[in-house]
């Protein structure tokens, strides 16, 4: 699993550099997220831009990289590409996380 | 008209995949499904519909009737195009579904407290929220699951 992390201002922005969040990857994804936020910045933003295809495993693993930076802290969501799009409307998991269309969208947004 | 319409659904051959159970033929058996389905020309929409249903369907299979400590065993997926759809039927030899029947697939409650948020649970509502006609039998040694996907409609 490909995650790059970089800082912007207060914000830390975790890309995945890989096609599919899918069951034979979600457990090292959220081991991946958890190395990567751990001791983080409050607000971090998971950029899915390269990411084609999550199944309901990964979906699971994106609620426990949530869950396992706590309550303070914020993981929000960008560059949902159309299948992940769907999975997030459909669980109605949207309405659980901050989702913002595009990186650049979230970085004005979550900056102020 | 009636012709064109034959002729729209007999533009793809009927598909199978045959994978050996692991979490990796899942994702073989759905590049092999989807690079059958090409000459459907399906839309974006329409392919992220039928991958994630099988992905949803392949992985319970996986997980739950071949599970680890289980020798692995045989997934058969059929495919065929009609005037109605895709109709897939995928066949293991696991261990069957808890009494006899598909889990209801009711969507997850999100009104809870922040640690309750729920991980899992998403695979049966996925699938019987996007498919039609879900049916499940088990007919020893075999967990047959067929339904139908309202893609590429005539």
């Amino acid at each position: 699993m490909d995650l790059r992390s970089r800082s912007e201002d207060n914000l830390q922005v975790v890309s995945v550099h890989d096609a599919r969040i899918d069951a034979a990857v979600a457990i090292e994804f959220k081991d991946a997220m958890r190395a990567s936020t751990d001791g983080g910045s409050e607000t971090v933003i998971l950029d899915l831009s390269e990411v084609q295809f999550i199944d309901s495993s990964g979906l699971g693993a994106i609620v426990a990289a949530m869950k396992n930076m706590g309550q303070a802290r914020t993981l929000a969501l960008a560059g949902l590409t159309p299948t992940v799009d769907k999975v997030f409307r459909l669980t109605r998991m949207d309405s659980v996380f901050p989702v913002f269309p595009t990186l650049d969208g979230a970085l004005t947004e979550l900056r102020a | 008209m009636k012709e064109s319409v034959m002729s729209f659904v007999s533009q793809m051959p009927d598909i199978r995949v045959c994978v050996q159970s692991s979490e990796l033929a899942v994702r073989a058996a759905l590049k092999e499904l989807l690079a059958g389905l090409g000459p459907l020309d399906l839309d974006v929409e329409e392919i992220g519909t039928v991958e994630l249903v099988m992905a949803e369907a392949l992985n319970n299979i996986v997980e739950h009737a071949y599970p680890e400590g289980d020798p692995a065993g045989p997934i058969n997926i059929a495919c065929k195009h009609a005037t109605d759809g895709l109709h897939l039927t995928v066949i293991d030899e696991g261990r069957g579904m808890p009494n006899g029947r598909t889990p209801l697939g009711q969507a997850a409650n999100l009104d809870v407290d922040f640690c309750d948020i729920p991980e899992g649970g998403f695979g049966w509502f996925l699938i019987k929220d996007l498919a039609k006609d879900v049916t499940y039998q088990r007919i020893a040694p075999q967990n047959r699951l067929t339904l139908r996907l309202a893609v590429a409609m005539a």
